[in-house]
């Protein structure tokens, strides 16, 4: 058997002052048996990039799946070498001593398929043409991740995950490990997240597609056959984006109607949110792939597990026998508090095991990714009650 | 957030420990695997303690970031919400007892959340303190809001806004034709039966509807 141990280099390089798991190496994990995905098509091979950080365990019990959002990838903690500032998106949650502790549970980070961070994607190559996917990547859908996910769960050894956990697109991913691999998953923390989309969700993704899709530069998806990037479409879709991850409320503090230099009657950035937006938007143009985006928003809309059982949402859970702990942010409006409560109502209606906390946080949706005592102390509480063994209370 | 309404007129439990003189009444009335709904179940010692005496499952309902931290570390299902909302999030009659434990005073809507109680339970279970008992009278007598061990606080900063005597509730029910399945009232953790409205500090009903 191959040994899953940290990948953790401890403090020999230079450590935050906080505690963290460190300096960490991602790995790629290649599988050639082919992938069926909901679009009808199958992947032949692909390869999937995960980060792990802690040790597993002897029984194989105390694995815990991170999965990510949009945008986001398989660096869930520590930083890499050489590269101290390049931290992991959820550092604050995980690591050593955090609310979910790599001193006593094995984690995993894991790249979804379609992603542009080193798992199979639009941007990798396609064997049977030997050049990048682009355009020609499938459609994928967050069941098709989570299929991804089992394989490597295989791979790894883990038969059982102590818990999946996500926030946003990462909670559906939580949330459909439960509907679908129940037998394999015993707590599943749903942050933030929703059961579906939404109208003024998809119709928000849907102009942020646009804007890549009317990018001269797209070329129908082909654009590196071209030399080019649609780095103006990949810009408005990020500030359309990143605007719905913030709240007003944060906004008009960290913002307000602050100028840069005072009126200068043009169309130049004057406002300082003007500018921020503009920042975001280039930084996120340099680093993301467009194709990938496409595909993740749809995936995202596409999202919904009641359509499989009438619109039933309870029906759709109850397959589900893990505990589950939803947790939602008061000032979220992607994924507003009332979207988790349809989540927990469901889960109560199948006499389920749920805890459900609703956090006052002034942050907006980002609110799942920033520090916040009540927030990290229930994930913390909810993960100290896993290793201490089974709850007092059930449904 | 609103500020807590955990468990008004008490102070709070320890989390570790049972050391509520209701609980030991309460646990009398669930029956074995019983589905138990607590509202306000602050730290959620009560459906431990209900789920370690009788097996019972459910959920308790809190509100305060405290009692909901405390509930999680406690291993109980707790869900934060306001009970002010009512219980839209639960079905006709999803359980066998409704628990409203020393929580009823501090509500804002009493007649909707005993229906509310009565709708999604087939028997609920509420406890008060008796503003009926001779020392609040003797106090009031005198001049002065009472201060006591079941009503600690003073009439300026006081959560309980509905308070009421064992008479007072008596009528409540009889008047909505609700049927008293039990009755207990204590003082100083033990039962009382002469005159308890004048000797009780705290009622616990059982009832359901006709």
């Amino acid at each position: 058997m191959p040994s899953f141990s940290a990948t953790t280099g401890g403090a020999s390089q230079d450590a935050p002052a906080d505690r963290s798991v460190g300096c960490v190496t991602p790995q790629v994990a290649h599988f050639d048996a082919p992938l069926a995905l909901a679009c009808g098509r199958a992947l032949p091979q692909y390869d999937l990039a995960y980060e792990t950080y802690g040790t597993l365990d002897d029984a194989r019990s105390n694995a815990v799946l991170v999965c990510h959002a949009l945008n986001a990838s398989h660096h869930v903690a520590g930083w890499y070498a050489g590269e101290p500032d390049n931290v992991g998106w959820w550092d604050n949650m995980v690591g050593p001593g955090k609310p979910l502790d790599t001193d006593r549970f094995f984690v995993v980070g894991v790249n979804n398929l379609g992603s542009c961070f080193g798992s199979t994607g639009p941007v990798s190559i396609n064997p049977g043409t030997g050049t990048a996917w682009g355009s020609d990547f499938p459609l994928i859908t967050v069941e098709d991740w989570v299929d991804a996910q089992a394989q490597l769960a295989d791979r790894l050894g883990v038969a059982q995950w102590a818990a999946v956990m996500g926030g946003s697109l990462g909670g559906m991913q939580a949330l459909d490990w439960a509907i679908r691999y129940p037998q394999r998953i015993r707590n599943a923390l749903v942050i933030a997240a929703a059961p579906n989309l939404s109208a003024e969700n998809i119709a928000f993704n849907e102009i942020a597609r646009q804007a890549i899709l009317t990018d001269p530069e797209f070329h129908g998806g082909n654009f590196e056959a071209h030399g080019v990037k649609p780095r103006r479409g990949l810009r408005v879709a990020r500030m359309i984006g990143h605007i719905t991850y913030l709240s007003d409320e944060q906004m008009e503090a960290k913002f307000g109607r602050q100028l840069r230099e005072g009126l200068k009657f043009s169309f130049a950035p004057e406002f300082q949110i003007e500018s921020y937006l503009r920042y975001q938007g280039e930084k996120f143009a340099e680093y993301y792939d467009a194709n990938t985006y496409l595909r993740i928003t749809k995936a995202l809309d596409y999202f919904d597990p009641a359509t499989r059982t009438d619109g039933d949402l309870a029906r759709a859970l109850s397959p589900a026998t893990c505990r589950f702990l939803v947790i939602s942010f008061t000032t979220d409006w992607r994924f507003p508090a009332s979207r988790s409560r349809e989540i927990v109502k469901a889960l109560v209606r199948q006499r389920r095991d749920v805890s459900y906390a609703e956090i006052a946080a002034p942050h907006g949706h980002d609110a799942f990714l920033l520090d916040n005592p009540q927030y990290h102390g229930v994930v913390r509480a909810w993960f100290e009650r896993m290793a201490a063994g089974e709850p007092v209370s059930k449904v | 957030m609103t500020p807590s309404t955990n468990r008004p007129g008490t102070p709070p439990t320890p989390v570790n420990g049972v050391g509520r003189a209701d609980y030991d009444t309460i646990v009398q009335w669930i029956a074995r695997d019983a589905r138990v709904l607590d509202l306000g179940c602050g730290d959620g010692a009560l459906l431990r303690f209900l789920a370690a005496q009788r097996s019972a499952t459910g959920y308790g309902i809190e509100i305060a970031d405290a009692g909901v931290l405390a509930s999680v570390r406690n291993g109980v299902n707790v869900l934060q919400n306001d009970l002010e909302r009512g219980l839209a999030g639960f079905d006709d009659a999803a359980f066998d007892v409704v628990i409203l434990s020393q929580t009823l005073q501090a509500m804002r809507r009493v007649e909707a959340i005993v229906a509310e109680m009565l709708r999604v339970g087939r028997e609920a279970i509420v406890t008060f303190p008796n503003f009926g008992h001779w020392s609040h009278r003797l106090q009031i007598l005198r001049g002065r809001m009472p201060v006591s061990q079941s009503l600690p606080y003073q009439w300026y900063d006081t959560p309980n806004i509905h308070l009421c005597t064992v008479a007072d509730f008596d009528a409540f029910l009889a008047a909505r034709s609700y049927r008293v399945l039990n009755r207990v009232v204590l003082a100083a953790g033990s039962p009382v039966t002469v005159a308890p409205n004048l000797t009780g500090e705290l009622a616990i009903y059982r009832f359901r509807r006709r």
